[in-house]
Order: C-alpha cells, then structure tokens, then sequence
C-alpha cells in the first residue's frame, strides 16, 4: 500500500490525541481544518481508518494502530530536535513536524533505540511504545534514565555525564560523580540530594538532568 | 645558598574542603585559623611557622581544592600557591572515609613532581564506618610518605613533623595512562623547552585540558615560535578529544586509584544509621527543615543575640558598667585636666572619642556582634549551612542566586562588610554582583538589627511593617535584578558534608578570630568617626550637611533631627539607628516616623567600611553605582512608605 500524505497523518495526529488521548468524541471538521472532499480525509476514508458521523470525523478500529505510530513518530521527533539537536521552543516544534514524516521503515525503531526507548515526550505526553520497546523491556534491559526520573531511594549505576556545561561536569567529575560509581538518590525535592560512596552532594534540577543513571536490571 | 638557608622551607598544605586541613595547620603551629566545615569559607591563604627538629618551617594552609584544574576562584587561589611558591613538602590531607574519591587528586599531585606527602585523615569514623585500611601498603603503592590521623586529636602529628623534617624528594615513576592519551601528552611533552614549576607531564595534561591559566603561562615562558607550535597542537588534540576528554582523563585516574587501593581498604559491617544522619535527614526536607530554621532563627538570633546580646549584655556593660562605674570617674578626670574646650568635646563631648568610639564599640556593638557571631561558629562548625542552602536554593534561584549564597546573607546578619568580603566564594561575576547588592541595601547588620529590634520592640506592629517591607523588597529587588543583569542563573552543586557535633574548641576559635578581625577592622573607624564628626561640629560643616539633606528627611515626613542619624549612619550602620534611640527616648517621634525612618536607615547606604570593601571586591564602577542606587532606593522606599502608611493609617 502507498504511503500516507503527510497531511492524512496529520489528521490521524489530531484524531489521536483529541479522542483517545483526550475524551472527545471525534473532530470537528472545522477543527481539522478540512471538508469532507478534502482529498487527505478521502485518503483516510478509502483505508476504512476513519469514518465521518454528521459533522464529525471519528477515529475507527482499523485507523487506531497507524494512528498511535503518527502520534509515536511525532514525539520521537520531538525528543530528537529538542533533547539531542537541542532546538527548544517553536523553532523545535516546526523541525519535529519536517522529522516526524522521515521517520519511516525502521529509522523510527533506530531513532527510538538511540534514545534509549524514551517514554514521554519533552512536553510530557506519553509515548506510544513500539515493538522495539516491548522487546527492550521483555529482555530486562536496564533503562538509562535522567538522574530526575529516579525516585528518592532508588539507586543505580553513573552511566553518563551529558556535557552541556564543561566547567560543571568538571567540577562534578572531581568530586568523584563518575560514569561507573554507584547512586543513591535520597531526595528529590526542593533539590537533588545523591549518595555517591560514603558522600553526599546537592544538585539542582538543571544538573541533575545531566546525569544520567543505569537502573539496576530487576 | 645563603639566602635559601636564611628563608624558612615552605608546607603547603592542600586538600579538598571539610577534611580538616585548617586543623592540621592549628596543630601544626599552634596558631588559630578559622577552621570551617562549609565548603569555601576559608578564601584567603593563612601563612603560620612551626619549628621541627631546631628548624624553622613556614606553614601556608590553602582553601580546598578538588583537583589540580581550578574551577572556583578559591581552587585558583590554591593551585597558584603550587605554580608559584617553591616548597619543601606539599601536605594533602584527604579524608579517611573517602580515600578513593581524594586519592585522584594525590595522583595529579604526584604526577605535578610536588614533594608530596598524605595524610589520611578522620581514620576514627572511617573505622566506625567498618573500613581498615593498609596504609603501609598504600605508601608502597604510591612511593610517597603516607600517614595515618585523627588530627583534631592530634593522633599522627608526630609521625607528620617527622616526615615533614625527613623529607627528601625521590622521582616518581609515572602513572600510565591508556595508550592513546599517553600518545598525546608525549606530543605535547615534546614541544615545552621552558622551565616550569609543575612537571611538564603536568603542565601538558592542563594544556590539552585548556586550563587557561597554564596557558598564558606557557605564552610567556616559550618563544614565540614554539608557542605558536604548542598551540596548534593543542588546539588539534583538544578539538579531535573533545567530546569526552575530561571524563577520558578522570576515568583513567580512577583507574590508576582503583590498582593503588587494590588490597588497601576492607570493609567488613555496615554500621546502623547514627543519629546524625536522621536529624540530617529532618534539616533537608523542607516539611522538617523549614521548623527547624524557623527555631534556629528564634532561639539563635531572636531570643540569643536580641534578647540576651542586644538587651542583657548590653544592659550590662552599657548601663551598668560604663555608666555607673566607669564613665563618671573618666569624665570627671577628664574635666580636670582637659580645660581647653576643644580637646574636652574632642575626647569626652556629644561626638568624642570616648563617648562616641569606644563606648559606642566596646559597650553597644561588641556584645551583639560577639553573641552573633557565636550562633554562626556554632551553626557552621555542626555543617547546618550547606543544609540550609539546597533547601533555599529554588527560591534564591528567582532573585539570581544560587543556594550557595546562603552564605553571605546570613553572615550579613553579623556584619555585612565581612560577608561582602565572601561573597567572592559565589561562582559567577552576576551573583557575587547581585549578592554585594542586596547586602548593601536590604540585609541589616547585627549592631543595626540590634538597636532597631530594640527601637521597634516597643511597637510591635511597627516591627512587622518593618519586616514585612525589608522582606519583600529584597525580593523584588532579587527579582528585578535577576531579569535586568545580564547572564546565566548559576547552577547549584554542593557537597554536603556529614553533620557533626559541634567542637567547642572550633566554635570558640571562630568565634574569637571573627570577633577580633571585626573589632580591629571597626574601633579604627568610629575613632575616626569621631573626629570627624567632632572636626563637623566645631566647624560648623556638620550642620552645613545636616542643612543639605533635612529637606529629603522631611519629604519623609520626618523631623529634621533624624538627618544627623541619617548622617552618622554612613559612619557605622549601627551609629545612625543608635542615633534614632536617642530620638525616640526622647519622644520627638510617632510611631510611623519611627517605621519610616528605621526602614529608611535600613535601607539606607552601607557603612563605610562595607563601601570600601565593596571597592575592593567589585572595582569602583560598580560599586559607585551599587551606592547611588540603594541611596536613591533608601529614600525613595521611605518616601513611598510614608505615603502609604499616611494613607493607610496604618500605624496611626
């Protein structure tokens, strides 16, 4: 089968987060900016992924799986620009919206094994998991997670410093915060309070998303 | 060889901070430093002598560093004693419990060619924490003197003075690094033909580190030629390394520690949580932590220095003492034999020095500032302060601080001349701009906070307001500086060193060392205070001033007679609200003049001790402009409260 337009995975994008992610039922057409000729929404129509009710476009059973992987694809997207190429702001959301349409046959399962299967996107949402994720989890591999993701009296091993401020990783480093060494987080709130051998250190949120932790495989 | 035998050999001794290296200074030369247990209060070098074996050794204890690559203006302070100075022996005193932590930066000690010899500290709680430890192995391992201690006991001081006058350079042989790395620094080995005071294996590590400091070094002592070489190089070797280089570099030396400490420390029990780590605990949650500074602020600086210093102490020396026993005996000499009427008003009259300087700073200001100073001693010996600064460290970040800077504002409370002076232990030039700021506007000194707290304590509701508007103000000032001064927020990280019971000795050597530098620091500046306040009088410019500035006074709504405190407060902060306790025993106030003229002075510029200390930090830029606005902010603020509390009736 031809690959979607972008402009029918955009509508899918839509239908996603308003009726499954959020309790309406169905779109506006208005909403989606779209009539019922619009030749995007025949597309959709012509798959059976989504049907019109008055002047409504609702999501079907058979439209749901491509509709989750947009959805996926977009946030993945999200991480890249904003975490990695470190686009913030609506600069970064205009480039996740070129990314996400790459994404397809397989550079979305790479993409999401590089960033090490995140769940949530930089705005919070949830990510839809992929196969890749599944697998990931069923082998036990053990999650890299931002120091921030941990719970206080979690623990697990320094996997990596992220290096966005030199002086500070240095000072981090000589303190003996290194890759390798063993964490325990012992609060969260109002700043990060970690263990590293028999010492303690503060941190603020801002470093503390720098360092990133290996969690133990359960 | 004459003049190497007439100068004493130099100790320097290093450290990280809160290992207890000003202790082994003490019990070295018997002198006091302040001994600190928050990181990075000790800025200044102290200089001591000690005399080993009929030999005369000069002793300079630095403040902490973590590695060999300065980050903090007092790790550059530290690392240019070691570029500069040429020492018999460098003493690194490390600590016990975190021997694998410290031992990288002996390594880079080592790999310096620095004399080095260890102390492993605080052997006793690494004992209790079930750690032995083989230090004869370790010596072995490390080709150093290494020398077990429980220092604040003196345990392994011998064995120290011993090592120190045994000491005798032997070359090291180098620690290996991965292939690669070794690769490189040979490259750069290669290129440096001048002399330098650390290794050139060192000196090429820092290099590719692009530790600037090094650099501008190497620019000097090669040619030009050669530097151009080296340059290129380096730039080549930091590009290609980039991504990971420190962390390749710390890796590896933790690597090298792990094969030094192999067979040197066995655990065996973990030992059960003491009741350290519980309170510990309670002071980092804010639910807990917040009541317990609520009542470290009531007991310690409310109930203590207010009550008991400002009121017992001062009811003591000032009533009781001076004004009963000692003054009329003084006075009545005085008058004998000082018949010239200028000499009597110089000594003994309204602005003398008796009465005004040494009365003023023997019976009022010493008893407040002793007191407050013996609450902070004793906080900062305990390591309540780092504790303190994570748990502010999101609210300071909105007024452009970081947690650190806890610091500076609370010892503000003592005297705001000494915490300007600290704030340069803040990382950024915005914070310790932001932190001199507020300090000279809104944070009061304990001598002010004394007599104001006294002033207002007879108007509760005064009291608040005046709280209440000091508070916000300093937030919004914090506020509005933060978006105005351009940079960064800074990033907080701090090492939270274990809580301690209080050790008296400390806490009174603090709390003397403070006291004395404060009193020679002021009795100087309210004598002269006094003579020109005198030289004022007798002149008439005195009133000439007072005539300049009584029409801001009364667009406060204020009685003229206030100008000569606003006046006198330049001279000491606490000298212009003393001046107003006289105003108001006299009853020549109403309690809003009485607000409006505390938070006025409050407010109002530093004294000017603290104003020559803020020259000396920030340059006279800033510190003029840092003037002019808490001057125009004083007045504009007094102005705007007297408004508002004429509107409100308030206080009426």
């Amino acid at each position: 089968m031809e690959r979607l337009s972008e402009k029918a995975e955009e509508i899918l994008e839509s239908l996603w987060v308003m009726t499954v992610e959020g309790d309406n039922v169905g779109c506006l057409l208005t909403s989606l900016k779209v009539t019922r000729d619009s030749e995007e929404l025949v597309e959709l129509i012509q798959r059976s992924y989504v049907e019109i009710r008055g002047d409504r476009v609702c999501l079907r059973k058979e439209g749901r799986p491509e509709a989750q992987m947009t959805v996926r694809r977009h946030r993945l997207a999200e991480r890249l620009t904003m975490d990695i190429l470190g686009i913030a702001g609506d600069e970064g959301n205009e480039q996740a919206c070129e990314f996400e349409h790459l994404l397809r046959q397989g550079v979305d399962v790479k993409l999401c094994t590089l960033l090490n299967h995140p769940t949530t996107c930089p705005h919070g949402n949830p990510i839809p998991p992929g196969e890749c994720c599944i697998d990931a989890r069923q082998q036990g591999e053990p999650g890299i997670v931002a120091l921030t993701e941990l719970k206080s009296g979690e623990s697990g091993e320094i996997a990596y410093l992220a290096a966005s401020d030199d002086k500070k990783m240095q000072k981090l480093m000589s303190m003996g915060v290194l890759p390798g060494s063993q964490l325990l987080l012992v609060q969260k709130f109002p700043s990060y309070i970690f263990k590293v051998g028999q010492s303690q250190f503060a941190v603020d949120d801002m470093l503390a998303r720098e360092i990133h932790i290996r969690r133990p495989v359960k | 060889m004459s003049d190497q035998q007439k100068s004493s050999p130099k100790i320097v001794l290093v450290g990280n901070p809160n290992v207890g290296k000003s202790v082994v200074f003490n019990a070295l030369t018997g002198a006091y430093t302040t001994v600190s247990n928050y990181p990075g209060t000790s800025v200044e070098v102290s200089r001591g002598h000690c005399h080993i074996a009929d030999r005369r050794y000069e002793i300079l204890d630095t403040p902490g560093m973590y590695s060999m690559m300065p980050i903090t203006e007092e790790e550059r302070v530290a690392r240019k004693i070691l570029l500069t100075e040429d020492p018999h022996a460098v003493v690194h005193v490390i600590d016990a419990r975190n021997l694998e932590r410290m031992l990288p930066m002996t390594l880079q000690l080592i790999e310096a060619g620095l004399p080095v010899i260890l102390v492993v500290n605080i052997m006793d709680e690494a004992r209790r924490l079930g750690m032995q430890l083989d230090l004869d192995l370790l010596q072995k391992n490390l080709g150093i003197p290494v020398i077990g201690a429980v220092m604040k006991r003196k345990t392994g001081l011998d064995e120290l003075r011993q090592a120190i006058s045994d000491y005798a350079m032997v070359p090291y042989k180098p620690f290996v690094y991965a292939h690669d790395l070794e690769q490189d620094i040979d490259k750069i080995i290669g290129l440096i033909h001048g002399d330098y005071r650390l290794s050139r294996r060192a000196t090429s590590i820092l290099l590719i580190q692009k530790d600037d400091d090094i650099h501008d070094l190497v620019s000097e002592k090669e040619t030009a030629s050669d530097h151009q070489k080296l340059l290129e190089v380096t730039r080549e070797i930091s590009f290609r390394r980039r991504a990971d280089l420190h962390l390749q570099i710390s890796l590896e030396r933790r690597k090298v520690c792990k094969q030094m400490l192999k067979d040197v420390v066995t655990r065996t029990v973990e030992a059960t949580e003491p009741f350290t780590e519980k309170l510990s605990r309670w002071m980092m949650n804010p639910l807990t932590g917040a009541p317990i500074l609520l009542l470290v602020v009531y007991f310690g600086l409310y109930k203590f220095v207010g009550g008991f210093g400002a009121g017992t102490l001062v009811d003591f020396f000032e009533g009781n003492l001076f004004d009963n026993y000692i003054n009329p005996p003084v006075v009545n000499f005085l008058e004998n034999y000082l018949t010239a009427e200028w000499l009597f008003e110089l000594v003994a009259g309204e602005y003398g020095l008796w009465t005004l300087g040494i009365r003023y700073a023997v019976a009022l200001v010493l008893p407040i500032v002793g007191t407050f100073f013996l609450v902070f001693s004793l906080l900062e010996d305990t390591g309540y302060f780092p504790r303190l600064a994570l748990l502010v460290d999101r609210l300071f970040k909105k007024i452009g601080l970081s947690g650190r800077a806890v610091i500076p504002i609370v010892l503000g409370f003592g005297c705001d001349t000494m915490a300007t002076l600290v704030t340069r232990t803040l990382e950024t030039k915005r914070e310790r701009i932001i932190a001199t700021m507020l300090l000279a506007l809104a944070i009061p000194c304990s001598a002010q906070l004394g007599v104001i707290l006294g002033l207002l304590s007879a108007a509760p509701n005064a009291l608040i307001v005046w709280t209440v508007f000091l508070v916000l103000l300093f937030l919004l000032i914090g506020f509005l500086a933060a978006r105005v001064l351009p940079g960064e927020n800074p990033v907080f990280y701090m090492e939270i060193p274990p809580l301690r019971r209080p050790q008296l000795r400390n806490v009174m050597v603090k709390t003397l060392t403070r006291m004395q530098s404060y009193f020679v620091e002021i009795l100087p500046l309210f004598l002269f205070a006094s003579v020109i306040l005198w030289a004022g009088k007798m002149t008439g410019m005195l009133d000439n001033v007072i005539n300049v500035f009584s029409p801001l006074v009364k667009a406060l709504g204020l009685p003229v007679e206030v100008t000569t405190a606003f006046v006198f407060g330049f001279f000491r902060r606490d000298f212009g609200a003393a001046g107003l306790y006289d105003l108001q025993t006299s009853g020549l106030l109403t309690v809003t003049q009485l607000t409006v003229a505390a938070v006025t002075l409050t407010l109002f510029v530093p004294c000017v001790a603290q104003f020559l200390v803020m020259i000396k930090e920030r340059g006279i830029k800033i510190a003029a402009i840092i003037f002019v606005f808490v001057t125009v902010m004083a007045f504009s603020s007094g102005w705007f409260l007297n408004k508002f509390l004429m509107a409100t009736g308030l206080l009426a």
